[in-house]
This record gives structure tokens, C-alpha cells and sequence, in this order.
């Protein structure tokens, strides 16, 4: 898991936008741009970056990975098949009745998924809690924790923000998506978040602003945050919802809709993909 | 797995100094956790800013490198607790109940108790006995709020020995548990030879004509309205079901199926409480008149404790009325 590769990487992050499609449009339901928008940082997570054993999900040393914007489940569960803690066959079940996979991620039903998520606002204080047990047991283990841009309306993030800053946690690392869009339009419309940059520094975080489609700056971005001791770092991961399909691009109603199977035909076209 | 009801008290290992002695609940939990946080290093504790009211502050001062104050963030702390749940240690996690419950709700529901996380949930100033604060800081829904989570279990210890008993019970147990303790000192009901278990009831004596099922205070207030209802040629018993969720059912089918009346007592509201629990068990199972001791879906307010006991009918006198009031039916 060790390449630092970016072609490698990229091709990596295609195919897991390729699954990603496939996977929403057997569901019938589920969220498109969320997902897409994440899919380079999450493939530069688990396919270079983490320390994590897919035959042993539990390995103690293991990094841990937080989906804090758990509807981003169909992502999450493409790289966790794609690096081998499941059969990629199970994808197909997302979101059907006795399925592993549940519409937001299940710790109880899919080892792997460290904490079952969905409701938005929560992840960023496990994260301290994992962070705070590995320092216990000195671990060297990192957290690695992925938020919605939207979600840090929630009160609850800048809660857990004082708090890492506080106890110090430097191996905390969140990650923002800023995709610029919320289930009700542009974030900067239904509630504005912005200056982002300045608030996490005002609240005592290392913060590394980047372009969140660019691997090679997401790599520098996850190995810099390595290196920050005494306090937590963000990532603030400037993106495109829906990134990767020119028609899901940008666009708010692709939050929580899939595509069709002509659209999908068309996606995995545009992707390179050969639909297999 | 060890299941629920069988984890034992170790008496050797338990306090002497708190058998049989009136204290608040919130002391004999402050007292105890000291002790268990000498024996058990994978013992974490977080606070919400209230760790002299909790009596937390006792393991901080010991154990600090194993206390966290979150701050005045309830939702970050439970939080917090789940994570390192998740790291394999234990966290207790103590404030008020009605902040506990009440403003981390969701936070116990999505993390803690949907993946099943083994977080103790230990809140103190439960119920109005809270005292001159009033309403915002009386907490007389918090067991409506826990009973109704599932993984669940909700515990409301009758007298300080008993709180010693279960905080060590619950240690050992894998799970979410939330413990419900109270700010006033309260008289120890619970004799020498008590073993508290997870889902067991404690029967004083099984009445013939009725008993009354109470949790927390309300046992020791049970036990005198007991003695009084006795002179008046009615015999009552007393059961301490501190154990709300899971309810011991068998014990209550037992003293249900003895009498004519069963009482249920506490210092929460009559909705979603032990009444509740009772209630619908009973009238599926083995319906029987069934009289609810509690707060009348109101709020609290200002006062001394034992000033608001009666205000809001929870004294000795108001069981003992509303027994003889339904005998008489």
C-alpha cells in the first residue's frame, strides 16, 4: 500500500469512480457527488498513505479511517473492496435488504468500517477518542477523519476542534470536502462556512489548503500533516461534486441521486471505463 | 460473552466503609471509581466541566493522565467516549443527567448505542431532588430517553452500597450502560448481603395485598410508606427495580400474580419511566390495577428536595393514599 505513485493512483481513483457508479445505479438510491468529489483523497488514504491490513481489519497498529460524512458510504465501500477486505461481487448489494452494505456505513454489519456514521457531525470527536487511546497505548497509529464541508455547520466539529487542539492530538488529521455544495444549494448560499482557512488556524490547527483532485498535492498534503507535532492537522481539500462525470459536475441535485443506466453508460464512457 | 445477570459483585474487593452508610449516590460512585481506577488502568473518565458535581474529580486528581474534561460539550464527550471505546479502554462519562441524556441524545443513539459501544453513561442530579437549581437542571426524563435505545441498559441504584455494587458490575459487562445517580443524600436500604445483577430486582417482601415497585429514592420512601400501610392492616411489599432496562420481568410477574396492586415509585415523570416499563409488561402478561407514582408530566422547580418530594407527590403519604384509595375499588 506503499506506492507513491501518482499514475498508479490515478488510475486507481477512476476505477474506484467507476464502481462508485455502478454500485448507485444497481442501488437505484444513494449519494453520487459526495462521493465522487472525495474519491482522489480516499484513494490516496487507502491505496498509499494508511497503514491498514485488509486480512486483518482489527490489526491493533493499523491506521483508522473515519467516514464523519457517512453518506459518502458508496466510496468507502469501493476502496474497501478494491484493497481487498471484501469481495467487489458485494457491492452490488448496496443498500438492499440483508446487506452488509447499509445505505450509511455499519461498523456491525462490515468489518472494515471502523464506526457506524451517517449523521453528520459526529466523526471528528471519535477521532479524538481513537487518537487519545492510541497515545494511551503508545501507537503511532493515525486517524485519518473525512468531513462534508456542509457538516461543519454542525456545533459539534468545532467542539471536537477545541478539544484536539487541547490535547494536543498531532495524530489526528481531518480532511475537509470542500465541494461547495450541500443538499440545499451552494454552501455559501444556505449557510457560509467560508473563511475556512482562518477558522480551523484560529482554532489552534495545522491547515494544508489544496486542490483535492490533484494527487500529487494530496500526497505532499497527507506526508506534511505527518510530519506537524503538538497540534491536530486539516486538510482542507478544495473539490468538484460529482467530480470525474462532466454532467454530474457542479451540480446540487446530484447530492443524493444515481444515475441512470443510460447516464451510466455515458459516465463509464467518459471515465474510460469498459463497463465490466 | 458474559450475559448480563451474571456478573457478581466481588464483596471482598468493595468498600466497607460505604455498607450500610446514608450517602448521595454521587459519593459512593466518586468513592468508587477511585478504587477501581487503582485496580484497572484500561479505566478512562471524561466530565463535562461538572467533575466536583459528579464527583469525578476525585479519579482526575489520582488518575489524571486517564481524565479528560471535554468542557462544557456534552455531544463532543460522548463522542470522545465512543472513540476510545473503540481504542478498547472503558470510558465513564459523567455530567448531569439532563445534559447527559438530554443534549447528547443522538450522540449516545448513532454512536454508542447503534454500534453497540462500551461506553458507561454515569450522570448524577437525577430527578427533582437537584434541588434550588429548578427545572432546567432536574432531569425527570432521562430514563424515558435511555429505556427507549436499543443495546441499552439502564441502571438506577436505591442507596450508596448499591452504587458501589454497580459501578463494579458494570465494569466488568461489555456495552452502553447508563447509571442514574442522584445529588441528596439518601438512607441505605440495601442490606449487607446484597449482590446487585444486572436485570434483577430486589424484593424486601412480597406483599399479599400490594407492591410497590420503586427505583432510586423511592425505595427508601416505599419501605416507610410499607411500615405504615402494615399498622393499617394492609400488607405491602417493596421491590427495588434498579435494574429499569433490562426489567425483571419474572420478579414483577411473582409479586403481580401475589396481589391486587401494583404501585410503581420514582422521581422521573410517569411517562416513559419505570411506570411505563412496568406497565406495558403487565398489561400484556398479566394485567392487574396498576397505580403510577411520579412527576405528572410537568417540569420541576426551585425549592429544597424535600420540599419538591412533596409538592410533586412522591412522599411517603402520597403511596401510602393511593394505595389504600385503589384497595378500596
Amino acid at each position: 500500500m506503499d506506492k507513491r505513485d501518482t499514475v498508479f493512483l490515478k488510475q486507481q481513483a477512476k476505477r474506484v469512480r467507476i464502481e462508485i457508479l455502478k454500485m448507485l445505479t444497481e442501488a437505484g438510491s444513494g449519494h453520487t457527488g459526495g462521493s465522487l468529489s472525495a474519491a482522489d483523497v480516499v484513494t490516496a488514504l487507502y491505496f498509499y498513505k494508511m497503514r491498514h491490513r485488509p486480512d486483518v481489519p482489527n490489526w491493533r497498529e493499523r491506521d483508522r479511517f473515519i467516514l464523519s460524512k457517512g453518506h459518502a458510504a458508496p466510496l468507502l465501500y469501493v476502496v474497501l473492496a478494491l484493497t481487498g477486505y471484501f469481495d467487489i461481487s458485494v457491492l452490488k448489494t448496496l443498500r438492499k435488504i440483508g446487506s452488509p452494505l447499509q445505505g450509511h456505513p455499519c461498523s456491525k454489519t462490515l468489518s472494515g468500517v471502523e464506526i457506524s456514521t451517517g449523521s453528520l457531525g459526529q466523526g471528528l470527536s471519535i477521532s479524538n477518542g481513537i487518537a487519545i487511546g492510541l497515545k494511551i497505548d503508545n501507537l503511532n497509529s493515525r486517524v485519518y477523519c473525512l468531513l462534508g464541508d456542509g457538516e461543519t455547520q454542525e456545533g459539534q466539529v468545532w467542539e471536537a476542534a477545541m478539544t484536539a487542539a487541547h490535547y494536543k492530538l498531532d495524530n489526528v488529521c481531518a480532511i475537509i470536502d470542500l465541494n461547495g455544495l450541500q443538499i440545499d444549494g451552494p454552501v455559501s448560499k444556505v449557510k457560509a462556512i467560508e473563511p475556512v482557512a482562518s477558522k480551523w488556524s484560529a482554532f489552534g490547527w495545522h491547515v494544508i489548503d489544496i486542490d483535492g483532485h490533484d494527487m500529487e498535492a494530496i500526497l505532499k498534503a497527507f506526508d506534511e500533516a505527518e510530519t506537524i507535532k503538538g497540534k491536530p492537522s486539516v486538510i482542507l481539500a478544495r473539490t468538484v461534486k460529482g467530480k470525474g462525470v462532466s454532467f454530474f459536475e457542479g451540480k446540487v441535485e446530484y447530492h443524493g441521486i444515481v444515475p441512470t443506466r443510460d447516464e451510466l453508460e455515458m459516465a463509464l464512457k467518459e471515465l474510460d471505463g469498459n463497463g465490466q | 460473552m458474559t450475559r448480563r445477570g451474571e456478573i457478581m459483585f466481588d464483596k471482598a474487593a468493595g468498600q466497607q466503609s460505604i455498607v450500610g452508610k446514608s450517602m448521595a449516590t454521587r459519593d459512593a460512585y466518586g468513592e468508587t471509581l477511585l478504587e477501581l481506577g487503582k485496580k484497572r488502568d484500561n479505566i478512562v473518565v471524561l466530565d463535562a466541566d461538572l467533575s466536583g458535581s459528579t464527583k469525578t474529580g476525585k479519579f482526575a486528581k489520582a488518575f489524571p493522565d486517564r481524565f479528560y474534561n471535554i468542557g462544557i460539550a456534552e455531544q463532543d464527550m460522548i463522542g470522545t467516549a465512543s472513540g476510545l471505546a473503540l481504542s478498547g479502554k472503558i470510558p465513564f462519562a459523567s455530567t448531569f443527567a439532563v445534559f447527559e441524556t438530554g443534549r447528547a441524545w443522538e450522540q449516545i443513539r448513532q454512536t454508542v448505542c447503534y454500534s453497540n459501544l462500551n461506553v458507561k453513561l454515569i450522570a448524577s442530579h437525577g430527578g427533582i431532588t437537584v434541588g434550588e437549581d429548578g427545572a432546567s437542571h432536574q432531569s425527570t426524563e432521562d430514563i424515558a430517553l435511555m429505556r427507549v435505545l436499543p443495546n441499552m441498559t439502564v441502571i438506577v441504584p436505591s442507596d450508596g452500597y448499591e452504587t458501589m455494587q454497580v459501578i463494579n458490575v458494570i465494569a466488568n459487562f461489555y456495552g452502553p450502560v447508563y447509571v442514574r445517580l442522584g445529588r441528596a443524600k439518601v438512607p441505605a436500604v440495601m442490606p449487607a448481603e446484597y449482590e446487585f445483577r444486572i436485570g434483577k430486582a430486589y424484593p424486601f417482601h412480597i406483599g399479599k395485598d400490594t407492591n410497590i415497585v420503586a427505583m432510586g429514592i423511592m425505595v427508601s420512601i416505599a419501605i416507610e410508606a410499607a411500615k405504615i400501610l402494615k399498622d393499617a392492616g394492609i400488607d405491602a411489599g417493596v421491590i427495588n427495580m434498579s435494574t429499569v432496562k433490562p426489567l425483571d420481568t419474572e420478579t414483577l410477574l411473582n409479586a403481580a400474580r401475589s396481589c391486587r396492586l401494583i404501585v410503581t415509585a420514582e422521581e422521573h415523570s410517569i411517562i416513559g419511566g419505570l411506570g411505563s416499563a412496568v406497565s406495558e409488561f403487565l398489561s400484556e402478561n398479566f394485567p392487574v390495577q396498576v397505580r403510577r407514582i411520579g412527576i405528572k408530566d410537568s417540569f420541576g422547580c426551585s425549592g429544597k428536595p424535600e420540599e419538591l418530594l412533596k409538592l410533586y407527590g412522591l412522599t411517603t403519604d402520597d403511596i401510602v393514599e393511593t394505595v389504600k384509595e385503589a384497595l378500596k375499588k
